[in-house]
């Protein structure tokens, strides 16, 4: 038993290596070039968007539409920071300060509502993400307020990206498979029967939700050092939805979903870019006819895995042996 | 070992419970029937703490439980199988009874009661991996059943055990329910099958919108003409 999953730990371990390698070499054989690497930026930033909103919305069932505000604080904290420090050393800081802030501020928006049953959350969150987009807009002297931080210093390399995304999607997998995930799933499914458990129903919305909040953080931080440009409109309300619909797409309560929904929105958009009057049309077009047909999302909740594979050829290869014999 | 005293619930301005006091001694079935909207579901959310009572005491083995939380009532020995089952639809058999021990840590305790309850449930023995959403309505009753004994319950609170099981089920389950009482496991039995209630009961209690307006040993009250032309259909 122990042995067969070291096996899979270390199969995970190998496909990990080897993605970071691949696109090593790409990168810097210059097959990946600057238009393309932005594409890959924005697919890293959009997977850890989502899969941390994921654990919120789709693994926990709390609707929250604060996503953009927590990912605005990871910026902002990470950009003043490595402005006034600009090593290495500085955005790793900058980047967990970010995190942290973000998740504190989860923690003073999230206490006082996740006690109510119902959507009072999705109300809290809108609220408090708009709050700090004026704040950002008017605290002139530490945001440069509308017109937005510039030259911000840049230390996103594909190597950061990859550690961020990975890390991400690691931590996140294991809060899930630990027994808090369970107990976050179980209050998803059924709330009254969770608590009659003895599941503190509170207590576990609260921790997922922060933890969501300290993702958004980081993803935001990755994003104002690889974009060098900050402005609080960039983070409105249109910004949390559209994290909303990686989630949604890719199917709630499915890691795996999100990062497929957030790989296959950015290639169609980038793709798209080359008809720019009918981009937004066509996008609307494909996401109303992808929700048509799999109203449960890519992956619904279910996660894609290697076993999954395997199930798959071996049926194939069963068949196969079956007509031959 | 329960004694409710004088407890009164409200929801906004809705008296819900007025008032009433009702004992469960240790090892006794002890059922509240009662039409719908009597206050049965009311009264066992009050006992497990999911509903905050607005005046009267709960006591527990003699202690006042009545500001504890949910959490605390399960950690003391009171579980409940919750009216309409809810299992966890998307999660498998095996992972509703881990949920089920939640707030235990003896690791070799919980493996022998897995043991224990597919003894008891061997159909969920067969259907371990699979998800609980996919089982039949009895089978999720066993589950629940199952679940809410993985906390090692002294009180077990079953909310509407029978509700939309086949008549050859209800039997069944109502069986299981006499031999998990023999073996040691105080119950508290709301039910709107109040023949099948009545029968398998120690002593019974009569609820009427928010009040106990009749209690007795079970067998006193399936011969009493009153239950039998408003419950029994006699």
């Amino acid at each position: 038993m122990k042995k067969s999953i070291n096996g899979s730990t270390l199969k995970k371990f190998i496909t990990l290596a080897l993605t970071f390698a691949i696109v090593q070499v790409l990168v810097s054989t210059n097959i990946i070039n600057d238009y393309i690497f932005s594409t890959l930026a924005t697919i890293c930033i959009n997977i850890i968007l989502a899969t941390s909103l994921n654990l919120i919305t789709g693994f926990t069932g709390q609707f929250s539409l604060g996503h953009a505000g927590f990912m605005s604080i990871g910026a902002y904290t990470c950009a003043i920071i490595t402005l006034r420090n600009p090593t290495m050393l500085g955005f790793v800081i900058g980047a967990l300060a970010g995190a942290m802030l973000a998740a504190f501020i989860g923690f003073f928006v999230g206490l006082p509502t996740l006690r109510l049953k119902g959507d009072y959350l999705a109300i809290a969150t809108l609220g408090m993400s708009e709050i700090i987009r004026i704040l950002f807009i008017n605290l002139d002297s530490v945001t440069n307020g509308a017109a937005g931080l510039s030259g911000i210093p840049q230390f996103i390399n594909w190597g950061w990206l990859f550690v961020f995304t990975a890390g991400t999607i690691i931590l996140l997998n294991n809060f899930i498979k630990s027994s808090y995930g369970r107990a976050c799933i179980s209050l998803r499914e059924d709330e009254i029967a969770a608590e009659s458990m003895g599941i503190n129903s509170t207590k576990y919305k609260v921790i997922a939700f922060v933890t969501g909040a300290f993702f958004a953080g980081i993803a935001g931080a990755v994003y104002s050092s690889y974009y060098y440009f900050l402005e609080p409109n960039l983070f409105n309300f249109q910004k949390s939805i559209d994290i909303l619909v990686i989630v949604v797409l890719g199917g709630l309560g499915s890691l795996s979903g999100s990062v497929i929904a957030a790989i296959l929105l950015a290639l169609i958009s980038t793709y798209l870019q080359s008809f720019p009057e009918l981009r937004m049309v066509i996008y609307a077009i494909l996401l109303i006819v992808i929700m048509l047909f799999r109203p449960q999302g890519i992956m619904g909740s279910k996660e894609l895995s290697l076993t999954v594979f395997k199930k798959w050829t071996r049926g194939l290869r069963d068949k196969k042996n079956g007509g031959v014999a | 070992m329960l004694e409710i005293t004088n407890l009164n619930v409200h929801f906004g301005v809705i008296h819900a419970i007025k008032g009433i006091s009702l004992t469960v001694n240790e090892g006794e079935i002890v059922t509240l029937i009662g039409a719908n909207g009597a206050g049965k579901t009311t009264t066992l959310r009050t006992i497990s703490g999911l509903k905050k009572p607005t005046s009267g005491t709960i006591t527990f083995e003699g202690n006042d439980i009545t500001n504890l939380d949910a959490r605390q009532r399960v950690k003391i020995g009171i579980s409940q199988v919750p009216e309409g089952r809810r299992v966890f639809s998307t999660m498998t058999v095996l992972e509703n009874l881990e949920l089920g021990a939640y707030l235990r840590r003896d690791k070799a305790g919980i493996n022998k009661d897995y043991q224990m309850v597919f003894e008891r449930f061997p159909i969920l023995a067969d259907r371990k991996k699979q998800m609980a959403g996919t089982l039949s309505g009895g089978e999720q009753q066993m589950l629940a059943m199952g679940r809410a004994l993985m906390s090692r319950p002294k009180l077990l609170f079953l909310d509407e055990p029978s509700m939309g099981l086949a008549p050859l089920l209800v039997q069944e389950i109502f069986d299981i329910i006499k031999d998990i009482n023999d073996k040691g496991t105080t119950i508290l039995l709301v039910e709107q099958n109040a023949s099948m209630a009545l029968q398998i009961a120690d002593r019974a209690y009569v609820m009427e919108t928010g009040k106990i307006t009749l209690s007795g040993t079970g067998k006193e009250l399936i011969q009493s003409e009153e239950i039998k032309k408003a419950y029994l259909g006699g």
